[in-house]
């Protein structure tokens, strides 16, 4: 039985909704009752059956909804995929990890037939069927790391690595949390975090490099971020902040449940085995409040971490103008009763 | 000037004389003077393999004091836009030991820099002095478009007339520094421009 994809839309009338399946396999971030920075990484192994680690690369019930708005973004603007010359290699390997990691876990939507070089894919969710040559770039319709990423849940960076650095030198990013591939692109990984708050103090940056310039082929991690989004609206791009940033101020105590949404990024991190790059895949799960509060330990522990986050964190995270107003609606489904570790819902 | 504050944001030191037979000198205003402050440092005969490329600005001082150096090469561009295609054609065909000064504002240092990187000079090995204005070279996010000599915090886009604010994050291939739309979330709040970049 394959996955039944919803028709929905990330923008204008916002029809995005999650199933009750897909509120329990939802990534809750918070295995505490408070949040700070750590190095919170981890080995990117198979999790349990019917949650979002299911398969190490995750098709929901979301995904030709986002592909269809992944390709709005592409066309109002190009420069959110980049490529820069010396990382084409490092695409043909993206592209072989994602066919063959979507293919594995879902073969009733997704085939790759491999005959020497000559390859076929079958993409049946968006009606694609191409045969191509691998590493020859004439045969497809885009390049490597554009072709499979327009197929392809959550947002991702190639990584070069050289002089003990990572350099962000290729990706297709149009569902980020506020940061622009078209500057980043060449940065260092300590130059593209540069705006971070407090994090570069704690050493979690020099930590996290050293970690992944040693990640190993056929050894990949992972690791969760968070912030909310008005709306559930995947492209949330410095670009066209004058564009989505007004919805900050449109929070009120009546609609905090269908506006707010907790977004998290299930960021995982694999070497790449022809150029030696590490390919960055950052997936973004969005849950409105209603959603959310649907299980009371969550409602509970969501309540504390926004209440108690430190003012810069905050700020950051771009907070402030409704953070009263949620942690009020948010208080309200918090009994004070103890939460059980972990992240899972009770 | 300006103190440090992120990663990003670029460090400028001071000029030094880089052994080395080849010197090529890329400065524009103020930055004349970190060149003869660091002739005074350099041995004898060093800027006899030395070109130095200077954009004098609206004042057009400090060419004597250049010429006085006795450099190979002395060019006078009226701007850096001018000097661009001259600028791509000697760095294309520098030979492997050329050593590379930048020194004036942080617009020139960046823009040549950025021609420099583009020929495959890799940035550690320049050495750049900030001298003069502390006027920033700003990148609007929203329409890409570049807006030079930025002094106010905020600053207005000169493309899209969106009011930005002016952030320490710096792209290098850009040259430019970030302007994000300081009031998207309510265009009623107008903050004060203030004088910042002096």
């Amino acid at each position: 039985m394959g996955i039944t994809f919803r028709k929905e839309t990330f923008r204008d009338d916002y029809t995005f909704r999650n199933s009750p399946e897909h509120i329990r396999r939802f990534p809750f971030p918070f295995n505490e009752d408070a949040y700070m920075y750590a190095v919170n990484i981890e080995p990117h192994v198979v999790g349990p059956k019917g949650s979002v680690l299911e398969n190490l690369i995750d098709v929901d019930e979301h995904y030709v909804a986002e592909m269809q708005d992944r390709a709005l973004v592409l066309a109002e603007d190009p420069l959110r995929c980049q490529s820069l010359p010396h990382m084409t290699l490092a695409g043909w390997d993206l592209l072989e990890l994602l066919m063959e990691q979507q293919a594995l876990g879902y073969p009733e939507h997704f085939t790759l037939e491999r005959n020497g070089d000559r390859w076929r894919w079958i993409n049946r969710p968006l009606g694609i069927d191409d045969t191509f040559t691998f590493g020859d770039t004439s045969t497809l319709p885009y390049g490597p790391m554009e072709y499979i990423t327009r197929q392809s849940q959550g947002d991702f960076c190639i990584l070069d690595q050289r002089d003990g650095n990572l350099w962000m030198d290729a990706g297709m990013v149009t569902t980020q949390a506020d940061w622009s591939l078209d500057f980043d692109i060449g940065m260092n990984f300590f130059e593209w975090h540069a705006p971070v708050p407090l994090a570069h103090e704690k050493g979690i940056f020099t930590r996290a490099l050293k970690f992944l310039t040693n990640i190993q082929q056929g050894k990949p991690a992972r690791r969760l971020n968070w912030t909310m989004t008005i709306n559930p609206r995947l492209d949330t791009s410095p670009e066209n902040y004058h564009k989505w940033g007004p919805d900050r101020a449109t929070v009120t105590p009546e609609n905090v449940g269908q506006k707010v949404h907790l977004r998290v990024e299930l960021q995982s991190f694999w070497r790449l085995p022809r150029s030696n790059a590490i390919v960055f895949p950052i997936r973004c799960y969005l849950i409105k409040m209603d959603e959310l509060v649907t299980q009371p330990k969550w409602a509970r522990r969501l309540h504390r971490v926004i209440r108690d986050l430190p003012e810069d964190l905050a700020t950051y995270k771009g907070l402030t103008r409704y953070r009263p107003t949620l942690v009020e609606w948010l208080s309200k489904l918090d009994d004070v009763s103890s939460t059980s570790p972990g992240f899972g819902p009770d | 000037m300006a103190a440090k504050t992120i990663i990003s944001r670029p460090i400028y030191g001071i000029l030094s004389p880089q052994p080395g037979k080849h010197h090529l000198f890329i400065a524009d205003a103020e930055g004349a003077l970190a060149i003869t402050d660091m002739g005074g440092k350099a041995p004898p005969g060093f800027f006899d393999g030395a070109e130095i490329v200077f954009i004098p600005g609206p004042e057009g001082k400090h060419i004597a004091a250049l010429e006085a150096l006795k450099p190979a090469q002395l060019h006078i561009a009226p701007s850096f836009a001018s000097l661009l295609p001259r600028l791509r054609q000697t760095l294309t065909n520098a030979h492997m030991g050329l050593r590379l000064y930048l020194a004036g504002t942080e617009g020139l240092i960046g823009q040549a820099m950025q021609v420099a990187l583009e020929a495959g000079i890799d940035h550690t090995s320049m050495q750049t002095e900030h001298r003069g204005s502390l006027a920033r070279r700003m990148q609007c996010v929203h329409c890409k478009g570049i807006t030079e000599n930025v002094t106010t915090q905020p600053a207005l886009c000169s493309h899209c007339g969106l009011l930005l604010l002016v952030r320490d994050h710096y792209s290098r291939r850009l040259a430019a520094f970030q302007g994000v739309c300081i009031n998207a979330e309510d265009r009623s709040e107008i903050p004060p421009m203030e004088e910042a970049f002096p």
